[in-house]
């Protein structure tokens, strides 16, 4: 496997379980370790690292949003969202005032002082994206981001999916949903543990068609 | 067509491009790509089968324009229409009929055509979430998108189920 990802780009890896498209999604962030290959990350080869100094690297520079958001029960939304940032070694002051930052941006701005547990699910992953967008990755990791939301809940997270290519974040998403691997620059097939397709989703083509037919109440009674 | 338009004056008389206003607006994005012509071709169709009424209204600098009303039948079978439960196609039968037929005559590869269909259609919901993000969450055209968005996503999983049943069945030929 070769995968190159620009700054900015969005990706969706999608494919049959059992593929590997998780795998690739746990060797990126660091949760498995590869036998073999070089992995770099902003120009820096991260696979040789010390468990430690990956670790380190790591927390600054990848964010993880996971299907079951993994927020910690115990702490509140704003909690969990300046967790890493404080991780990190930054200012309580600083982490507070972004970590707000994030949440007024998601729209959970209103939540912050609650526990995980009272909110729902769409609200849940937000404050989970902003938690993984605390520290300002290079790029965000989503596995199945969309797995246990509603629509509108998916056409939240997908909005703010669609954001982050301006500040030149990078995204990869592995997911079974088709909406979500539609709203990606580019999409790669996986099947038994290699890419078998890329293909680019946005290339030029025009609506026209498409709104014609949607409009089309020529069979219609 | 004619359902529809009936359906629309029932709520109270207009005249063509006031109907064909409010059509464009329930449509959302899609209204743009509304023939023109439609709307006034099914009103004279409707006025002929006596499911409308027309009459001319004079307007001072303007020529006089029509209005339409629904008839007592017209109205009628409005409510017919409500009853009506017909629903438009339920499965995409012209693919489903090119698949047999590639896998029959070899002159397609029935996978190939699966997966290019499959881009084709992810394509096409990447417009339609570009289109809905554009729209009023609230809006009757977000939920026409929404319709069309989730027929997509059903479409795609059968193309899968399509490609899984025949590369098993190559596999075993």
């Amino acid at each position: 496997m070769d995968l190159e990802v620009e700054a900015g780009e969005a990706v969706s890896v999608m494919g049959p379980s059992g593929c590997g498209k998780s795998t690739l999604l746990h060797l990126l962030g660091g949760l498995e370790r590869p036998d073999a290959g070089e992995l770099y990350l902003g120009g820096v080869r991260v696979d040789g690292l010390s468990e430690t100094r990956w670790a380190v690297f790591r927390r600054r520079n990848v964010g993880f949003v996971f299907q079951a958001f993994h927020l910690v029960d115990e702490l509140t939304a704003v909690e969990n969202v300046e967790l890493p940032a404080l991780l990190v070694g930054g200012s309580r002051r600083a982490a507070r005032r972004r970590a707000m930052e994030l949440l007024d941006r998601l729209g959970v701005a209103g939540r912050a002082g609650h526990l995980p547990d009272r909110l729902s699910g769409g609200e849940q992953q937000r404050v989970a994206v902003a938690r993984a967008l605390v520290n300002e990755p290079l790029v965000l990791l989503a596995d199945e981001p969309t797995g246990n939301l509603d629509s509108r809940a998916t056409g939240e997270i997908l909005r703010l999916f669609g954001e982050l290519g301006q500040a030149g974040q990078a995204l990869l998403t592995v997911t079974h949903d088709a909406r979500v691997a539609s709203t990606a620059d580019r999409l790669l097939t996986m099947r038994d543990g290699a890419i078998v397709a890329q293909t680019r989703l946005g290339a030029g083509t025009s609506v026209a068609g498409l709104l014609a037919s949607l409009a089309d109440l020529a069979g219609e009674r | 067509m004619r359902d529809v338009i009936l359906s629309l004056l029932a709520k109270e008389p207009a005249h063509g491009y006031e109907l064909r206003q409010r059509l464009v607006h329930a449509l959302g994005p899609a209204g743009g790509a509304l023939n023109p012509g439609q709307v006034y071709v099914t009103l004279s169709r409707l006025e002929r089968a006596g499911l409308v009424e027309a009459r001319e209204v004079a307007q001072p600098s303007q020529p006089d324009k029509k209005v339409y009303e629904l008839t007592a039948s017209g109205l009628e079978r409005v409510v017919e229409w409500f009853n009506d439960l017909t629903w438009s196609k339920v499965a995409p039968l012209e693919f489903h009929l090119k698949l047999v037929a590639a896998a029959a005559t070899r002159l397609a590869d029935p996978v190939a055509l699966v997966d290019s269909q499959r881009l084709e259609l992810l394509r096409e919901l990447r417009q339609l979430q570009e289109l809905a993000l554009r729209e009023p969450p609230d809006s009757d055209g977000a939920l026409l998108l929404e319709g069309a968005s989730l027929r997509l996503q059903a479409d795609i999983r059968w193309l899968e189920v399509c490609r899984q049943r025949f590369v098993e069945r190559e596999a075993t030929r």
